[in-house]
């Protein structure tokens, strides 16, 4: 049945404003579902959480290739409401304290806060340990929230024009990316499981469980990755605007050369801007896929982004379309990969 | 109240019989690697009651345990044999003898505690410089494990040799209420799933998984999920109580558990995000039977979940432990009621169970063209 597509920009906005932080991606799933609906040969969902979505059958000359992009993002969990009804929390995934003062969050219940602090003494420098969520609560037992309640960061969607800002683009932009590719692609002989992966940020869980079941020829990650772009910032070749970048390497796995050749060969053969990619700190999906079973060649798609893992991340507007189009020609033919 | 009401419930208790069990499992030297003597415990309990014994090339004693009734879920439940202690890695003479630490134990707690080393539980003592001698300087200093030795006495040695595994050489006790040992992490999950597989519910697959290894990394849990193939995982642990009130009067928001409140389900710890759907029939069945249980407060520490829920296509899995104070030390203590209902929480889940609680609450789900 032929439905009216949302356009790319309109799902990111939608999924970056959907809370789904690792072990709680239920809500973001169900929208990602809903969406794809229709243009894969086959939907499910596997024990963990991780959605599934085929399209294509093996035929000669193909491969079965997995793509993954996560669908979680970082948040917080509450580990304890004292009688005020202020909610003390741990991190889930990599959250940078500095990030925290005055941040406003928002539970999978539908309840919001706001992130206070504890008095800091002279050149301290706090640790999660020193914040707590104000939900307005006057008490305990007023309070909307309890222990293992789970809130995301809340930011809405900012159109800066070139450049998109919103809180949780790692990873949403890539599972944009990744249902974009979905709609587009014409799998002929390959068989094509994109899987919009859970737990990525506390550990690449999902994808370790995604990746025993798919079985895959050749993994593909989609995430973001940092920039040097900013002034006085860490030391990195990618920049935004220059292009989708090629992982070379991160500290989770060394790309397969000949995964990151086949990508440069098509990026070039599109004409499309690029840029190879050495991560010193981070990990994505594509370690898991490596590792799976006896092994399997993998790779990444990066998308240059500005302020990770915090409640701003920023990412160009060709990047995103420039990833669309090396992803959808990547996946459309034959992999050699030599 | 119907009478097959009454006759079904499952009302664990800690007889002579159970406790002289407990004892000889907690008093046993089980250090991660060389968990023999709780294996051969484990074996002896359940020869008559397993469907399929094996123990795997790690080390794991796996045993199955086949239900009656029809779609039975394959659920595996994992308790680990081994236990934090030392091993023995150097032999300088007259009963004295170089050590390591195996698994967490804080270097604070060794000075001066009497030890029990290999299968032979040769009594020793981790000796240091009397408190005549030290300087005020010394005392400020917490001595490192490489400078303190294990004393046997000369004759002692003659059984001891470099790779023994020792531990603290405290024996069980009762103390009203309550037990103090040395291991009850995780001698009380192994006591408990040695009484459910004799006492297993017919209506799932028990695959009950002694595992090895815990403490180093939960790699005797990666090998026996793999082995085993489950549908849904559970850990039975031990987790620490750090419910005393603080000595500055300040509160107390971290206590993790507390003594007492029951059994302590799990949400989130460093290795595992526990299943909601399964936390929600762990919380649901205790309430059904009124049996009182915990929320463990998400934080850090992480159990056999942590890689049973990775295994293959993946596993829904969560944990539950018994509340303990001073853990990895030479004296833990536990409420027995609180171990009871433990017991008592998960046989009454695992009877409650069917594979619909794997349903997802969302609008659609599974497999769709």
């Amino acid at each position: 049945m032929a439905k009216k597509n949302n356009s790319l920009w309109t799902i990111l906005q939608t999924l970056v404003e959907t809370p789904g932080p690792s072990g709680s991606e239920h809500v973001i799933r169900e929208k990602i579902k809903a969406e794809i609906q229709g243009h894969a040969d086959e939907i499910y969902t596997d024990a963990l959480g991780n959605l599934i979505a085929r399209k294509g059958v093996l035929k000669e000359g193909g491969k079965r290739i997995m793509i993954s992009a996560h669908i979680d993002e970082i948040g917080l969990m509450v580990t304890h409401v004292d009688d005020n009804g202020f909610a003390r929390f741990m991190p889930i995934g990599g959250i940078n304290p500095m990030t925290c003062l005055g941040g406003r969050v928002l539970f999978m219940n539908g309840t919001q806060g706001v992130i206070g602090m504890e008095r800091l003494e002279k050149d301290e420098h706090p640790t999660l340990m020193k914040y707590f969520i104000d939900t307005g609560a006057t008490s305990k037992e007023d309070s909307k929230i309890g222990v293992g309640d789970v809130c995301g960061f809340e930011r809405p969607f900012l159109d800066l024009g070139k450049r998109l800002v919103a809180k949780s683009m790692d990873d949403r932009v890539a599972a944009t990316i990744a249902m974009e590719a979905l709609k587009e692609v014409k799998p002929g002989a390959n068989e094509l499981y994109f899987v919009f992966s859970v737990q990525e940020e506390v550990g690449l869980r999902g994808a370790i469980t995604a990746a025993y079941g798919v079985d895959p020829e050749l993994g593909l990650a989609v995430d973001v990755t940092r920039t040097g772009d900013t002034p006085l910032g860490v030391k990195m070749e990618v920049a935004l605007g220059n292009g989708p970048a090629i992982k070379v390497r991160d500290s989770s796995f060394i790309a397969d050369p000949r995964v990151v050749n086949w990508m440069v060969a098509e990026a070039k053969a599109q004409k499309l801007p690029y840029q190879m990619e050495v991560l010193e700190a981070g990990g994505t999906d594509g370690a898991a896929m490596q590792r799976t079973r006896a092994g399997v060649p993998a790779g990444c798609l990066s998308i240059p982004c500005r302020y990770i893992h915090s409640p701003s991340e920023m990412v160009d507007r060709d990047d995103v379309e420039n990833s669309v189009k090396l992803l959808v020609g990547l996946l459309g033919k034959p992999v050699s990969l030599g | 109240m119907a009478k097959t009401e009454v006759s079904t419930k499952f009302n664990p208790r800690l007889g002579k019989k159970e406790l002289d069990l407990l004892t000889r499992l907690c008093n046993a030297v089980s250090v991660s690697g060389d968990e023999q003597e709780v294996r051969a415990i484990v074996l002896e309990e359940l020869r008559d009651f397993a469907d399929f014994t094996k123990v795997d090339a790690m080390g794991n004693v796996l045993v199955r345990r086949e239900g009656t009734g029809k779609d039975r879920v394959r659920v595996m439940i994992a308790a680990h044999m081994d236990e934090v202690g030392f091993m023995i890695v150097k032999d300088e003479g007259d009963g004295v003898f170089e050590f390591r630490v195996i698994g967490g134990v804080d270097p604070r707690q060794l000075v001066g505690k009497p030890v029990i080393i290999g299968r032979d539980h040769v009594p020793g003592v981790i000796g240091a410089k009397a408190i005549h001698l030290t300087t005020p300087e010394e005392r400020k200093q917490v001595l490192k494990v490489d400078q303190l030795r294990i004393d046997v006495g000369p004759g002692g040695d003659s059984k001891v040799k470099v790779g023994d595994r020792a531990t603290f050489a405290t024996k069980l006790a009762v103390l009203g209420p309550s037990i103090r040992s040395k291991a009850l992490d995780d001698r009380l999950g192994v006591f408990n799933l040695i009484q459910l597989v004799k006492q297993a519910p017919e209506n799932v697959d028990l695959l009950a998984a002694f595992t090895v290894q815990e403490e180093l990394g939960l790699r005797g849990a990666k090998t026996a999920a793999y082995g085993f193939d489950p549908e849904i995982g559970i850990a039975m642990d031990s987790t620490p109580a750090n419910d005393l009130p603080h000595y500055d009067g300040l509160p107390n928001t971290s206590h993790n558990t507390r003594l007492g409140d029951g059994p302590a389900i799990y949400i989130m710890d460093r290795g595992t995000i526990g299943d909601q759907r399964l936390i929600k029939w762990l919380t649901e069945s205790a309430e059904a039977e009124k049996i009182p249980w915990q929320f463990r407060q998400p934080g850090m520490g992480g159990t056999d979940a942590g890689e049973i829920h990775k295994t293959r296509a993946g596993v829904p899995s969560v944990s539950v432990s018994v509340p303990q104070r001073y853990l990895h030390s030479a004296a833990g203590l536990i409420r027995i009621e609180d171990e009871l209902n433990t017991l008592k929480l998960i046989h009454t889940a695992l009877k409650r169970l069917d594979r619909s609680i794997l349903n997802r609450q969302e609008k659609s789900n599974g497999k769709e063209k």
